[in-house]
Parts: structure tokens; sequence; C-alpha cells
């Protein structure tokens, strides 16, 4: 496959945080300022990169009912090297993400990703899918923290933006203000996904509801039965 | 006294959803009706008990008189797998009835974070056993209060035709749990 389009396909056309709508924990409680969602998006991006590669190169001597738990033992090895790099090196960082570096772990993405690609495809596909989906997920992460970092403190990556004058919306930085943001990101990337098909003659695309995006999804009940598109 | 106030915090103040951005797949995913949204709830009370108990055994009867602090998220992922598929084998074979109700949440709760989230909370502010039990209680009841709540607003939602096309769903759910979260703050004064 043309590794453009893998990586376009994970930065706009599945773009985790804003279509498949997973990976959610992180995406709202790392977005504070745009250098936490940076940070967050390449530590995500690094283990994703690792962990695909790894699962695409194992993946013919993987029995099939156990793959799951050696998928997440794979995931987990990464993220503690990542863990551990970040409080060595960048001490200021690790302190603000806190205990969403060990939940990368769980992040949804990850072993959506393993699941739905990596398990599918070669080392080499599957590494570029894994730049393409932790990009996008960066570029969204950022784009909210920047946002938010300019409402709530009117600064961007800590440079002031905004005229003496502006009084800002601690709101914005606090957890409803994460919540509201995301919502409104999403709503507008839907906005634009349907204006642009439309403009192309194509019917709408099915929009994600809840977890339905998630790798789980497949043997989980609660998916079938309350978070199905609708 | 300072065991009430883990409790209440946990519930209120902390909300794992609202405040502390825990669990916020099964909270959007799982609350498009009250009825799944209370099992889903009860699951997970279930399973964050239990995994908050054998994480903090694993963690200062194996891997602290190992030295080995740093696999804590190795070890906590794997026992919180196991113990998942444990709960869902033992549950099906003791209780078929709960199984049924419950059974068909366990596998997602696997990758729910707010179950590893509350482990590694527990471990951080340095818990002891029966503390790190009440954290698990109050935040997976905190996790109930806030997806049976989110359901009943849900199932409103869903049918009000005045929403714009591109918020309906997911979007205007995120809105929604903004609002409940300005809520929430409310609670902030009550502990110091």
């Amino acid at each position: 496959m043309n590794p453009l389009k893998i990586i376009k396909n994970g930065v706009i056309t599945e773009n985790p945080t804003l279509v498949q709508c997973i990976g959610l924990c992180p995406t709202l409680a790392t977005s504070t300022s745009a250098a936490n969602g940076i940070g967050m998006g390449i530590a995500a991006t690094a283990v994703l990169v690792g962990s695909n590669v790894a699962i695409a190169a194992i993946r013919k001597f993987v029995p099939d009912e156990i793959r799951i738990p050696i998928f997440i033992v794979l995931i987990a090895g990464f993220v503690t090297v990542i863990q551990l790099l970040i409080s060595g090196f960048f001490p200021d960082l690790d302190k603000s993400l806190g205990i969403f570096i060990p939940l990368i772990v769980v992040n949804c993405i990850i072993l959506a990703r393993a699941e739905a690609f990596a398990f599918k495809n070669g080392a080499l596909d599957s590494m570029f899918d894994g730049i393409g989906m932790g990009l996008g997920f960066t570029i969204a992460l950022t784009a909210i923290g920047m946002f938010r970092e300019l409402l709530g403190s009117g600064m961007v990556f800590g440079v002031k933006l905004t005229p003496a004058g502006f009084q800002p919306g601690l709101l914005v930085i606090l957890p409803p203000g994460g919540f509201i943001t995301l919502g409104i990101f999403m709503g507008l990337f839907r906005r634009y996904q349907d204006w642009k098909s439309s403009r192309q003659g194509r019917p709408a695309p099915a929009h994600a509801a809840g977890c339905s995006g998630c790798a789980m999804s497949g043997q989980c009940g609660a998916a079938a039965k309350g978070g199905a598109d609708r | 006294m300072s065991l009430l106030w883990i409790f209440l915090g946990s519930i209120f103040v902390n909300n794992i959803i609202l405040s502390r951005f825990l669990g916020n797949c099964p909270f959007l995913g799982v609350s498009t009706n009250g009825e799944t949204a209370r099992g889903m709830g009860v699951a997970v009370i279930f399973v964050l008990v239990l995994a908050a108990i054998m994480t903090w055994l694993a963690y200062y009867r194996v891997l602290v008189p190992l030295h080995m602090e740093y696999l804590y998220t190795l070890s906590f992922i794997l026992i919180i797998a196991a113990l998942v598929q444990f709960v869902e084998l033992a549950l099906k074979k003791i209780n078929p009835a709960l199984y049924k109700s419950l059974g068909i949440f366990l596998p997602l709760i696997t990758t729910n974070c707010a179950v590893l989230g509350v482990a590694v909370i527990n471990m951080n502010e340095g818990y002891g056993l029966l503390a790190s039990i009440v954290n698990a209680l109050g935040s997976s009841i905190g996790f109930l209060l806030a997806i049976v709540l989110m359901a009943g607003i849900r199932e409103r939602i869903d049918r009000n035709a005045g929403i714009p096309k591109c918020l309906r769903g997911l979007p205007i759910a995120l809105v929604t749990a903004g609002l409940m979260s300005i809520a929430f703050m409310g609670f902030a004064g009550i502990i110091k």
C-alpha cells in the first residue's frame, strides 16, 4: 500500500480522536495546554509505532484465541520503556501528564490498531499506520490544547497572545472545558466531513457512537447493545 | 474519619469521570439507555474493588520486596486482564443469572482505564489496603452515578429534534458531560 495514503487515512479519514472517537480519556485530560498535548501525542505515537511493528512481525505465530493478552503485554512493555524515558529526560512533562503515561497501555487507539491493522498487515505498512494514527492523535490533541490554553490563560505554548485587557476564562482549562471543547471540535469535524462528501456527491459518512470504535467491540456485548451506531 | 473523606471525595469531588477523566469510553458508549448503564456501573464496581485488592497485594507483597516497582504497569494490566477472565468464568459457573446481566460488560472492562487508573492512583497516594478498597468503592460508585445520570439525560436528548445534525450523538453527549462536570464542581468545597 502507498505509505502516504496510509498516513493520510490516520490523520484525516479515520482520525482516531475526531472520527473514530477512541482514546478520549487522555484527550480530555492532557489537552489543558498545547505543550501537554504534543507531549502526550508523541508518547502515544512512539508506543503505537513500536507495538504495531512488533505485532505485525509476530502475527503469524500468535494463536487467535489469546491474541488480546499477548497484545496487552507487548504494549505494556513499550509503555514501561517510554515511561522510564520520559521520567528520566522530561521530568516536567512527567509531572503534568501524571497517571496518563502508564494509562497509555489501556488507550483504545493502540489496541484498536493492533486488532484492526497490525494483526492483518506487514510490518512496514503497520509502521506507517502507527505514524499516521499517532500523528492524527497528536494533531487533534495539540489543536484542542492550543484552543483551551488560548481561552483559559491567554497563551499558546506559553507565549502571551492576547491583549492586556483579556480576561482568561479559567473554566476552559478545568475539566468541564475539556468536555465542551472536545464536543464542539468533534461536531465541527463532522460538519466538515458531511460538507466534503456532499460536494463530492457521496452519501454522508456514518458517525461513530461511543465505544463502537473500540478494539473490544467485536467480543463485547455492551457495544452491540448500547453503543452501536444508530 | 479520613476513610469517610476518601469515600465521599472519590464519589463527588474527584468523580472518576467528570473530574479525573477515567473510563470515558464506556461512559459515552454505553449510556444510551438506563438499563445497560446500570449494568455497566454495577460490573465496574465489582471489578474495580477486586482489582484494587489484587493490585495492592501484588505491589506491596511482591514488587516492593523484590525492588521491581518499575514493572507496575506491566503487572497491573496483566493482573486486571487475568482477573476479568477469571471473574467471567467464575460468574458463569456460580451464578448464571448474574452472568447474563453483567457478563457482556466484562471484556470491555479489561481495557477500561478506570480500573488501571484507580490502581495507579492508590499506589501514588500510598493508600493502605483498607483505604485502597474504600477509594475503589467510592470511585466506582461515582462511575455508576455519573453513567446513570448521563443515560437519563441522553434518553431525552436523543429525541430532541432541535439539535443541529452535526452535533447529534457523541458531540452533544460530550457537551452534556461538560455541564454535568460544572455541576459536580459545586462539591469541591465540601472536603478540605
